[in-house]
């Protein structure tokens, strides 16, 4: 009895232990393919037109989605803290609340949240399915390299196009709440934009939710080349890693903001 | 004509010009040995693929022919042993020199492997746009030629999705012979084809073959097709080879498993049971035995 006890603890360790060094292995795999992206960059850059079709994909295509949340986020904005604020006498700060949400947290952290639902399981599924289908080993064999020609256009793409989504989304919110807020329920203009304008500071505020719209289109790019090119070459092996993609993608974004908001805006 | 233009265009400095011995196999195959997660896959292979010649891999799924063709292409390093391919050592070379030496190879995968986001006739300019400067204007050329060669040249703008599977093929051995590459590799060719296009494809290997003046290695387990076509057999078995020859003495062995893999033989060496407990045992119990 003892005996069988030990040897399911024994056996329970011992998959605990395998998972995790898999995990690190799996960590280890992905920076090397992160350095390697880097590395063979150099033709995302020579043939710009590799990367400008990628950024159609990933982002122009990204549009309808992130301009649409972008609205309703901003008008619910709008609404909620219009609620709050009016009970304070505070009504004509709707617009400091409204743009300082959106661009400090809720343009860079939901849009990045869309961009990978929307964009990083497509990378995701189209790479995995190009390596299912033979057409990376294909494109290997006509001594074309698959991270230069495949990956790295895909990568940059995403980089760049997060920021710029980001802002738009973070533009259509404030419009939303401007709608709500101005239009509807009948908040001052002025005030709306006067306050906005004086107490939304561009190196705090602006570039800070840059740079942290930059970090998620890193991370969220690298790991949907990442899980696109790792992907067991079947149907169940890339629906697996398109749902991993969304799924790291979310997480990974969530924790980066908390770290990044921590060192931005502790003393704020 | 166009193809010394082409040879002419293709970037001097990323290419290694071959040095051509008549007498030197092409590829030259000698002990090797691969294992993958400690398991042995291929076991002292050793093949020669002459100059000019088809030669066929055949075997059973699963017995390490498309391994064997990835080792000779450099997608695997060999754990022992070596594959050279024009006298150089396939995995000794860096990845410039393996890259420089994969131009001057082709390969024709089971399925094609077109790229589905472009047309058939920049499938077929791929490779023409990645390594040479060449015009559009010549590409243009080229590529009529190539399509024209697996009589496809009315495709060229349609896409991928909508070609049959043979159409797939004939675009995908365009595309491989789209720079004239020394050695041709064919994986499963023939593979879920109706005859005359399983008959087509055969005749375009043997006289693209013939034309470029170069190797082909058919991976195939299609006997009777490949047969008509190949200059040399080998069989490969659990990751050995296990017999060779020329098509007629292939016909005419008498090694059972190569007879049972010609003639597709119900039992043989390779038996109709997937191995098992006794027959009567698992239907009555082990006391009935």
């Amino acid at each position: 009895m003892e005996r069988a006890m030990l040897d399911r603890a024994t056996s329970a360790l011992r998959g605990l232990g395998h998972r995790v060094t898999s995990r690190i292995w799996r960590l280890g795999f992905a920076s090397r393919f992160l350095l390697a992206t880097l590395l063979y960059s150099g033709t995302s850059f020579r043939r710009v037109f590799l990367t400008i079709r990628e950024i159609y994909f990933t982002g122009v295509l990204s549009l309808i989605i992130i301009l649409v949340s972008g609205l309703f986020v901003g008008m619910v904005l709008g609404l909620q803290g219009y609620d709050t604020l009016q009970r304070y006498g505070s009504s004509e700060a709707l617009g400091i609340l409204v743009a300082l949400s959106l661009v400090r947290e809720l343009g860079p952290v939901v849009s990045a949240l869309l961009f990978a639902s929307r964009a990083g399981s497509a990378i995701t599924a189209e790479i995995g399915l190009m390596k299912a289908t033979e057409q990376l080993s294909a494109m290997e064999m006509m001594a074309v390299n698959p991270i230069a020609r495949v990956v790295a256009p895909r990568f940059w793409a995403g980089v760049i196009s997060m920021p710029l989504l980001a802002a738009l989304f973070s533009a259509m919110g404030i419009f939303g709440g401007y709608l709500v807020g101005v239009q509807l329920i009948g908040v001052d203009e002025g005030s709306f934009w006067s306050q906005m304008q004086a107490s939304v500071d561009f190196r705090e505020d602006i570039v800070n939710g840059v740079i942290k719209s930059v970090v998620f289109g890193i991370i969220v790019s690298w790991i949907a080349v990442f899980e696109g090119y790792d992907s067991e070459p079947t149907a169940e092996g890339v629906s697996g890693a398109t749902t991993r993609t969304v799924v790291t993608s979310s997480l990974a974004i969530l924790a980066a903001d908390f770290i990044l908001t921590a060192f931005m805006f502790r003393g704020a | 004509m166009i193809v010394r233009i082409l040879s002419a265009k293709i970037r001097s400095s990323k290419i290694t010009k071959h040095s051509f011995v008549p007498n030197e196999p092409l590829v030259q195959i000698s002990d090797l040995n691969f294992t993958y997660d400690r398991r042995p896959i291929l076991t002292g292979i050793n093949m020669t693929i002459p100059r000019g010649k088809v030669v066929a891999i055949m075997g059973q799924s699963g017995c390490g022919k498309t391994t064997t063709l990835r080792l000779i292409g450099g997608q695997l390093k060999p754990s022992q042993g070596a594959v050279r391919f024009d006298g150089k050592v396939m995995h000794e070379l860096g990845a410039d020199g393996l890259y420089a030496t994969r131009r001057r190879m082709g390969m024709l995968f089971q399925f094609g492997a077109l790229f589905t986001d472009i047309s058939v006739f920049d499938n077929v300019a791929f490779q023409m746009r990645e390594h040479t400067d060449l015009s559009e204007e010549m590409i243009r050329d080229l590529v009529l030629l190539k399509l024209n060669a697996v009589g496809l040249r009315g495709a060229q703008n349609l896409m991928p999705a909508e070609l049959s599977g043979g159409m797939a093929r004939r675009v995908a051995l365009a595309r491989a012979i789209a720079l004239d590459p020394l050695l041709m590799m064919y994986d499963e060719p023939f593979t879920g084809l109706d005859p005359i296009t399983m008959g087509v494809i055969g005749q375009l290997i043997r006289k693209l073959n013939d034309a470029l003046g170069g190797s082909s290695i058919i991976v195939t387990h299609d006997v009777q097709e490949s047969l008509q076509i190949v200059d040399y057999v080998y069989f490969m078995a659990d990751g050995k080879v296990v017999a060779e020859g020329t098509p007629d003495e292939i016909r005419a062995s008498d090694k059972a498993y190569v007879h049972q893999f010609v003639w597709g033989e119900m039992d043989g060496p390779v038996p109709f049971q997937y191995p098992s407990a006794p027959y009567q045992e698992q239907i009555y119990g082990a006391g009935h035995a």
